[in-house]
């Protein structure tokens, strides 16, 4: 263990956005109902409050490899409003992994809210992992778990990144904005998956600018809206010079689900190449038959399928 | 044994497509061939439970099948391989394979397996079953996935379609070796001589009716000159 004094419940919904507490050593920070609890720096990485807002300064120097930062965020107590900025200075030719993560456990009768404003300035030819999880847990009596994440990357010349964001159970309301700005043979990839149930709503806007030359985007959205869920899904890449985009957009609905897949891709130079490719349906009774030939029951086989698919 | 009495189906719209089948499978390794529109895809389909007849009774080793679900009929022994493969995004071939025998498979294991269809385990264990796999790479997985379940039936609809002739030559190797190493029954829908001629038992069916059954000496030369009837018969 690391020393610090983390409650065992506590603990538990840091697990449950796939943050251990051996993972808080190092460069890090835990912000809990709505106030810093715990930070560190390392040789290479600084992590410092912001002066004039809420939230962090995350500086990692000029070739930094293989750290791995972790920065979840815990809500344990009911109608706590947090808003928090974070902001990431990455130098050049690194090569790191971010963690982050929210997680909400809201048994009382107000709503609790977590909007986490993230900015990225990747240095040149610097690369990153970035995985975020997005979890909570309430009862229908108990009030409403809101997260509107906002992600802000800018990357330089040659730089890389990566986006692995997943929400899979107990947001009831979310707005997910996601801003990318690409320079000279920058990268972005963008990976989402969520899951919405009950009365839930999740809205996605991705908008990338692909400014730079021989700039590439790829932004995959897979999605499963189950009982009387919403979501609605906005893209918008604009190529701008010789670059490539491709985003796509795949959804199975089920119940009384509804899903809106509005794409939009603009290309202002003869050399742009953008492609989207949208997809909105339930599960193929061919899937369920054939898994059900191999002995899962139906249930079991629409599991099967709809894990596979999100996972 | 599989035994088939008077089953028959006719479509909600009123069309014939199987119509009083009769029918003892004793042999091991078993054709089903027949003019396109004969019966043949519906026949099997009736057997795993995705069609349910209009009349008639299907017994497996004496038990009688035909009230069961697709599911209870797979955990009883029948197998069906899909003349299309489904495909699955985010599924992948370690994952069906496991599902295929039930339990979760070690990674050696679930490559035996794919070693079995001519497969190089360690490019495909991990990949999806989606569109990034050919017609022929589909079939080979769909048919390790009956290997896994080694069941009392198996069976295969049309395995030659959407693959071309040279991936079902070396496929009719795996065929032959899935006879020697499973102990039940094969069933499979063909058009191909090389399958015909290596079956012990082939049923003919025309019209949804079985016109002949018998051993590849019998009932090969009646396809040779039957051709022509066929066409005149669909024709008409």
């Amino acid at each position: 263990m690391n020393g610090l004094n983390i409650s065992s419940d506590k603990l538990d919904m840091l697990g449950k956005i796939s943050v251990m507490a051996e993972n808080l050593t190092g460069a890090f920070s835990l912000r809990v109902d709505g106030s810093p609890y715990a930070k560190g720096s390392s040789a290479n990485v600084t992590i410092s409050a912001k002066k004039d807002l809420p939230g962090i300064d995350i500086r990692v120097k000029d070739g930094t490899v293989g750290e791995k930062i972790h920065i979840p965020v815990i809500l344990t107590q009911s109608g706590i409003k947090d808003l928090v900025y974070n902001d990431f200075y990455i130098g050049e030719n690194c090569d790191i992994e971010i963690v982050a993560g929210c997680g909400i456990h809201n048994h009382g009768h107000e709503d609790s809210a977590h909007d986490g404003i993230h900015s990225f300035h990747i240095g040149r030819n610097s690369r990153v992992f970035y995985s975020e999880k997005h979890y909570g847990e309430n009862s229908p009596e108990s009030g409403k778990n809101i997260m509107n994440p906002t992600t802000i990357i800018d990357i330089a010349e040659g730089g890389y990144m990566e986006m692995d964001t997943v929400q899979i159970q107990g947001v009831d309301n979310t707005i997910r904005t996601t801003k990318g700005k690409l320079g000279d043979n920058a990268t972005l990839k963008i990976t989402e998956r969520i899951m919405t149930d009950g009365d839930q709503y999740a809205e996605t806007r991705f908008e990338v600018d692909l400014d730079g030359e021989d700039s590439g985007t790829h932004v995959i959205s897979r999605s499963v809206a189950r009982d009387n869920s919403k979501q609605l899904y906005i893209s918008n890449v604009n190529g701008n010079r010789k670059c490539s985009g491709h985003t796509e957009c795949d959804a199975i609905i089920m119940d009384n689900a509804s899903v809106s897949a509005v794409p939009k891709i603009s290309a202002n130079s003869t050399d742009a190449s953008l492609i989207h490719e949208a997809a909105i349906g339930k599960i193929a009774g061919e899937q369920l038959i054939k898994l059900m030939t191999l002995g899962l029951t139906e249930k079991e086989a629409e599991d099967k399928i709809i894990n596979g698919f999100i996972s | 044994m599989l035994e088939i009495k008077h089953l028959s189906y006719v479509t909600p719209e009123g069309k014939t497509i199987l119509d009083d089948i009769n029918l003892k499978v004793d042999q091991r390794f078993v054709a089903i061939t027949g003019p396109n529109g004969s019966g043949k895809s519906t026949l099997a389909k009736t057997i795993a439970g995705i069609i349910t007849p209009t009349e008639g009774r299907i017994l497996l080793d004496g038990e009688d099948i035909t009230g069961m679900s697709i599911t209870e009929r797979a955990k009883n022994g029948v197998s069906f391989a899909f003349q299309q493969p489904v495909r699955f995004k985010g599924i992948t071939v370690s994952d069906i394979i496991s599902i295929a025998a039930g339990r979760e498979l070690s990674l050696d294991d679930a490559c035996e397996y794919l070693s079995e269809v001519g497969l190089c385990a360690r490019d495909y264990i991990h990949r999806e079953i989606n569109e990034s796999l050919s017609g022929g790479e589909l079939k080979r997985i769909e048919i390790a996935t009956a290997f896994a379940r080694s069941t009392k039936l198996t069976l295969f609809d049309e395995p030659e379609a959407g693959i071309d002739l040279w991936s079902f030559q070396s496929l009719i190797k795996v065929f032959e070796r899935m006879y020697e190493k499973m102990g039940g029954t094969i069933m499979i829908i063909s058009h191909q001589e090389r399958i015909l001629s290596f079956a012990e038992q082939i049923i003919l069916l025309s019209g949804g009716r079985i016109e002949a059954v018998g051993g590849k000496d019998e009932i090969m030369p009646m396809l040779m000159e039957g051709d022509l009837k066929y066409e005149c018969a669909r024709r008409a």
